[in-house]
């Protein structure tokens, strides 16, 4: 039957929820089973994949910015995955890495970080700072941290490190089923070690068939230049810009 | 052989026998000191904790969260000297040390003040041991257990879990029943039940309704249809709430519907005379977790009155939902030094208060930093619904996992049979076993289904019923061809 004369088939239509899925006696037919199981297989490698760091460094060059390479207290995935107190903290060598640089204070620390799905990072990073980094041409900018095994706090220590007045880590999200290879980004304001959650703002959703680049950089470019102009973050930093789209009569693409 | 330096390692010759002390089987109570010194002897080595929280938490199953507070046992050595320890201590020693003293958590004084002392009197001389060995009796059966079910602290039944093998904790749950009613009766023996979980990434109304009669169709939602809503604000709320009502009544379903709001949203929707059926929340097992999810004690009490002047149940009172999970205290920092399966119990203690209608752990939900994998979110699946059976809950599972834990569907069906054979009350039901709202993987419609099939579990008598008479159904239970079908014309 097709799915203009089958009512049921026709409720997809309303949601990406697995419905109308047929069934073999009560179970589910071997196309549907094994289309399941390969969804997982991609999120569950996701987890599991370390970032590429030469490819990385590859796009940041092109796109003319300097960079370094730090690594959590975190030593390989599983520790990473046990202990999330270890992915928020730098080690040693990376802490000294920063210090030894002995740089003037910036605006910005833009970090990558693999969180939960290098693989976001490694699809979707570069073409987002495409985007991004002309949005942000009037502030001083950090080195570009590359984090290995890092959590969102990571973000903290980093830009305090570098006297950064904002961080901005660009992270893996936790792979759902249907999207692997999501992005997010997390705005702090005063980076400092020890900050929690409510003091960041979250763009969350960056993938194909979710949140294009271009809306994600010039929403996190407006919430950038708020949260320098009132000097604060989070909860208390509304997020108007979808308001402000509006009535700037543009919208998202 | 190595010895961590994580506990206290005495010498076995350190102890003098001809010492004063008081001997009950291998426990030694040291009246030269001001506490008890919890101690067990293996080979040459004498393990000795130095209080009752301690040795709950180093004799508990290995779980990942426990290894992250620096809780667990180091060794298998350790864990299993600390099991010996806690199988002989006697059941009144847990009325005199609160784990979490009763001056700092409202949880342990509901615990002291709710307890009921002449249910405890039949094992009151029991130890933990011998507490496993009269529930696996063939003399004991779910009428006594649930005669003495009131006497328990949620202690005393996380500790029995923790010396009880995976086929003890289904073996004794098998023998509880406890039953609930709204509009339908839930957990009678040979039943089991469904809750449709509809949800959707924008809380559109056409594609929660269009999993909502798709779940249907497979005979889903006798425990309740219930969307995780992705705003919490009254406004959504309602929309939904109105929506589901609209459908329960156009074609007269027997079952309820829920939105999973904070409870104070749901209050405040009481006071607009909305249409609630259930009342929910989530739920922790000390003060300060639950203050940490943004209500008290309390509150839940004004939500139960509340929701007792509505009388919106057909052919019972329980109107009360609660969801729990192993973890959810540790990762709010407010488990005070007590193992994450104990604070889990202590959260049904809060539950058998307000006599609820559904509790459900959601197992697997909380990440890897508390169940590393499929392994751990089993055991911890079947000690959740024993130990809530125990506590005489109607107790359901949210039988999960997240896409980090190191566990796949396969574990889910492994949990699943284990649970059907247990006589859970109740599972989720989410379209392919894929939220797409919450971004985790639970079971499925075809799941159910498949219990069903291979342990001829029954729904809702009520709902049966319906789907019957719906013609969704045949008189065996197994779901039929659905073309044509009214509900498709909605």
């Amino acid at each position: 039957m097709s799915e203009e004369t089958n009512p049921w088939e026709k409720l997809k239509a309303f949601t990406d929820a697995r419905i109308a899925l047929g069934r073999t006696g009560g179970s589910l037919k071997t196309q549907e089973l094994l289309q399941f199981r390969r969804d997982h297989a991609l999120a569950k490698d996701a987890v599991w994949t370390e970032l590429d760091i030469p490819h990385l460094e590859q796009g940041l060059q092109k796109l003319k910015l300097k960079n370094l390479i730090l690594q959590s207290q975190a030593e390989n995935r599983e520790s990473y995955i046990k202990r999330p107190d270890l992915g928020r903290k730098l080690d040693e060598h990376s802490k000294q890495a920063i210090q030894n640089l002995k740089l003037a204070p910036s605006d910005l620390s833009i970090i990558l970080a693999d969180g939960l799905s290098a693989q976001a990072i490694a699809l979707h990073a570069m073409p987002f700072l495409k985007e991004l980094l002309p949005k942000l041409s009037g502030y001083s900018l950090s080195p570009l941290s590359i984090v290995k095994q890092g959590r969102v706090a990571i973000s903290d220590e980093i830009g305090e490190l570098f006297s950064s007045e904002l961080s901005i880590i660009l992270i893996g999200e936790r792979p759902g089923l249907s999207s692997p290879y999501s992005m997010g980004i997390y705005l702090t304001y005063n980076p400092k070690a020890g900050n929690t959650d409510e003091k960041r703002n979250c763009i969350s959703n960056i993938r194909t068939g979710g949140l294009p680049y271009a809306y994600a950089a010039e929403k996190l470019a407006f919430l950038t230049s708020e949260a320098l102009r009132l000097k604060l973050s989070g909860v208390h930093l509304k997020d108007t810009f979808d308001h402000h789209l509006l009535n700037n009569e543009s919208g998202k693409n | 052989m190595t010895i961590s330096n994580q506990f206290i390692f005495i010498p076995h010759q350190f102890t003098n026998p001809y010492q004063n002390h008081i001997s009950i089987g291998k426990l030694e109570i040291n009246p030269h000191f001001d506490y008890m010194v919890y101690q067990h002897t293996i080979g040459n080595f004498s393990y000795s904790f130095p209080d009752l929280k301690t040795v709950l938490a180093k004799a508990s199953p290995e779980k990942s969260g426990d290894q992250l507070a620096g809780l667990a046992a180091s060794t298998e050595k350790e864990r299993v000297a600390a099991k010996l320890v806690l199988a002989d201590l006697p059941l009144k020693l847990f009325l005199s040390e609160e784990v979490i003293p009763s001056e700092i958590d409202a949880v342990s004084r509901l615990v002291q003040d709710s307890l009921d002392h002449k249910a405890f009197q039949p094992i009151s001389h029991m130890t933990v041991g011998d507490f496993r060995n009269w529930l696996l009796d063939y003399q004991t059966d779910g009428e006594k257990i649930a005669q003495i079910s009131p006497g328990l602290t949620p202690e005393m039944v996380a500790a029995v879990s923790k010396i009880m093998a995976n086929q003890d904790l289904i073996l004794a749950a098998s023998k509880i029943r406890v039953i609930s009613k709204f509009r339908n009766t839930l957990g009678l023996k040979g039943h089991f039940s469904t809750r449709l979980q509809p949800n959707h990434a924008t809380d559109d109304a056409k594609g929660i309704m269009a999993s909502t009669i798709d779940g249907l169709l497979y005979g889903v939602g006798d425990a309740v249809i219930g969307i995780n809503p992705v705003s919490d604000s009254a406004e959504t709320t309602l929309r939904l709430l109105e929506m589901l009502e609209k459908l329960r009544l156009q074609y007269d379903i027997p079952t309820q519907s829920c939105i999973l709001s904070h409870v104070t949203t749901t209050l405040e929707l009481i006071a607009r005379k909305a249409p609630v059926d259930l009342i929910f929340q989530s739920i922790g097992g000390t003060e300060a977790t639950n203050t940490s999810f943004g209500f008290s004690l309390d509150t839940l009490e004004e939500a139960y009155q509340a929701g007792k002047g509505l009388n919106r149940g057909s052919i019972g009172d329980n109107f009360m939902y609660f969801e729990t999970g192993q973890g959810s205290a540790h990762s709010a920092n407010a488990h005070h030094g007590v193992d994450q399966q104990t604070c889990e119990v202590r959260a049904y203690a809060v539950a058998r208060k307000f006599k609820p209608l559904l509790v459900n752990t959601v197992v697997g939900f909380i990440g890897p930093e508390y169940l590393y994998d499929g392994k751990q979110v089993i055991r911890a699946g079947l000690e959740d619904h024993f130990c809530g059976k125990l506590m005489g809950l109607p107790m359901g599972c949210d039988i999960c996992y997240t896409n980090h834990i190191d566990a796949d569907q396969d574990d889910m069906d492994n949990l699943l049979t284990l649970l059907g054979v247990a006589g859970c009350n109740f599972i989720m039901g989410i379209p392919g076993a894929d939220d797409v709202m919450l971004n985790y993987q639970s079971t499925s419609f075809h799941d159910q289904l498949y219990i069903r099939q291979v342990l001829g579990l029954k729904r809702a008598p009520e709902f049966d019923e319906w789907l019957l008479k719906m013609n969704l159904i045949d008189a065996t239970g197994k779901v039929l061809d659905v073309q044509g079908n009214k509900l498709l014309k909605l």
